[in-house]
């Protein structure tokens, strides 16, 4: 039903966090170069599922998985951790400006993965802002604290930090629960525009974000996939019934 | 028609007020309370001791059986022991404390080394004491020295720059070390460059704090490394040494015709030493929280 090259392939992924199972069995996959949107209600497994795919999971205490991530082909658990971060970034539902200069927000993974050159960082820093639609805003105060920024900007902010180490996959949880509709209309037409260079997995709770991005809709409920389309199939109609009512707003 | 929903019994305004004066009068006497007597005492040293607070009495050797000179060599000494404990206590204890707060995690082992350690944060002085004589005087055949002392008063203020440490570090806020973690920083990484920076003034105040409780504290040189009556200044921590605070002692109880001047000036200068370390905190603090990132 769904074509193209598996960048990120999850294979019977179950995800329980004690006794208490999250996301039972989940074989799903993100095609390259497109937008994979994630949706469901609360409690479905999303952001576990993200947290699996860049293995931020493992740093939950009690966090445990079964099954298969597999990034072009490789078990992420074959990965070095702090390299597949920097393949696969991750963008959060909740802004976080970290504590020190918008520059230094941006430059941060970039230095940690050990670039020092100020001139690399610099046009590194302008793209990477450039690309999450914040420059024109803030190049004049890149020296301002990251965190005196607005909820909206901060939101870029991240979305420019994340971009910082050239990921191949971006990760988005829910990222327009924060911010206004006009800030979440720039971020989506910048996605759109990214996709040409990376894969991105949205996971969302607004159904029309999902309509208007993503090229692939994965429905998960209770942890389980319940159905994966291409998007504008799904919409248009369902397979499933319960798919059907979470679309129509029956539930959820 | 419904009739409206009854509105609630509202008590007087007037008793509503004078209870909220009661109240707030008690919690201000009871401010009063704390306040006045520490107060009472600084004075009161001050008032007494100032008279023979002068230069030479700062910085010269005590004479004729200490009751004349100066106490030049207890301020040294002070902060010679001060200096060694620091140099034990606040790298072992930072590590310490970084390492309960970021890497220990919440095992049962965890959790029964962390009740240890603020429980030992309550034994008495003079418990350190005997540690130290028996551990670092006799053990490690340390001998009565500036070092051993200055070892009992590291153990002694370790428990509480761990502990103090670590709620520091726990104030930054979680989710920006997952931040960190998703763009691919090591645990190393974000501690050192985002964690440490924003702990940094509350790690400073406890380990300041514990600083002026070092130099203040009698007990845990007594047996370790202060000297009674010894009118040169050290120059290893091989040595022993006078200090203020085993001095006060000498001189209020073991010395015969002292004048009074001299045992307040003595004290008065240990309460200067002490208040001078706390002001350093509270600068130091006020300058880092200046750049408070969040």
């Amino acid at each position: 039903m769904v074509s193209g090259d598996k960048h990120v392939e999850l294979d019977r992924l179950c995800i329980h966090y004690g006794d208490r199972q999250v996301l039972g069995g989940v074989t799903l996959f993100a095609p390259r170069n497109g937008i994979l949107g994630v949706i469901g209600p609360a409690g479905s497994g999303k952001t576990s599922m993200l947290a699996c795919v860049n293995r931020t999971l493992e740093l939950t205490p009690g966090a445990r998985h079964t099954g298969t991530v597999r990034l072009d082909g490789v078990d992420v658990h074959a990965l070095d951790a702090s390299n597949l971060r920097r393949r696969v970034a991750m963008v959060l539902p909740l802004p976080v400006g970290l504590p020190m200069s918008v520059y230094d927000n941006v430059a941060f993974a970039p230095r940690m993965a050990g670039i020092r050159s100020r001139e690399e960082l610099d046009v590194r820093v302008e793209r990477c802002l450039t690309q999450a639609a914040l420059w024109d805003e803030v190049k004049d105060r890149l020296d301002m604290l990251g965190t005196r920024l607005s909820g909206g900007q901060q939101q870029r902010l991240t979305l420019a930090r994340a971009l910082s180490t050239d990921p191949e996959v971006l990760c988005l949880d829910e990222f327009s629960i924060a911010i206004d509709p006009v800030t979440t209309m720039r971020i989506e037409a910048v996605l759109v525009e990214l996709k040409a260079r990376m894969t991105i997995i949205l996971v969302t709770n607004l159904l029309q974000q999902a309509r208007r991005i993503a090229d692939v809709t994965a429905f998960l409920l209770r942890g389980e996939l319940v159905e994966v389309g291409e998007t504008a199939a799904l919409f248009a109609g369902a397979a499933d019934p319960r798919t059907r009512d979470y679309l129509e707003g029956r539930f959820g | 028609m419904e009739s409206a929903a009854p509105s609630l019994p509202l008590e007087p305004l007037e008793a509503r007020h004078r209870r909220e004066s009661v109240v707030q009068l008690g919690l201000a006497a009871a401010t009063a309370l704390a306040a006045l007597p520490a107060l009472a005492i600084v004075f009161y040293i001050a008032y007494k001791g100032s008279p023979a607070l002068t230069l030479h009495f700062l910085t010269e050797m005590p004479t004729a059986g200490m009751t004349q000179g100066g106490i030049l060599p207890a301020i040294v000494g002070t902060l010679w022991l001060v200096g060694v404990s620091l140099l034990f206590s606040v790298p072992v204890g930072v590590l310490a404390g970084m390492y309960l707060s970021e890497y220990a995690g919440n095992s049962r082992l965890a959790r029964l080394v962390d009740m240890a350690i603020v429980n030992l944060a309550g034994v008495p002085s003079i418990v350190h004491a005997l540690f130290g004589l028996g551990a670092f005087v006799l053990f490690l055949d340390f001998g009565t020295s500036i070092l051993s002392g200055g070892l009992t008063l590291g153990v002694m203020t370790l428990p509480v720059i761990i502990t103090s440490t670590k709620a520091a570090l726990q104030s930054v806020p979680h989710n920006f070390r997952v931040a960190c973690w998703n763009l691919g920083a090591t645990r190393w990484q974000t501690i050192w460059h985002v964690v440490l920076p924003n702990a940094l003034p509350g790690i400073l105040t406890g380990v300041i704090l514990q600083v002026s409780r070092a130099a203040g504290e009698t007990a845990p040189v007594l047996f370790t490394g202060a000297a009674f009556y010894l009118p040169i200044l050290p120059t290893s921590v091989w040595n022993q040494t006078m200090a203020l605070s085993m001095h006060v002692y000498a001189l209020v109880t073991q010395v015969p015709k002292v004048s009074e001047a001299t045992k307040y000036a003595t004290a008065l200068v240990l309460l200067i030493v002490v208040l001078c370390f706390n002001s350093v905190a509270i600068v130091l603090r006020t300058y880092l929280r200046r750049n408070r990132r969040w």
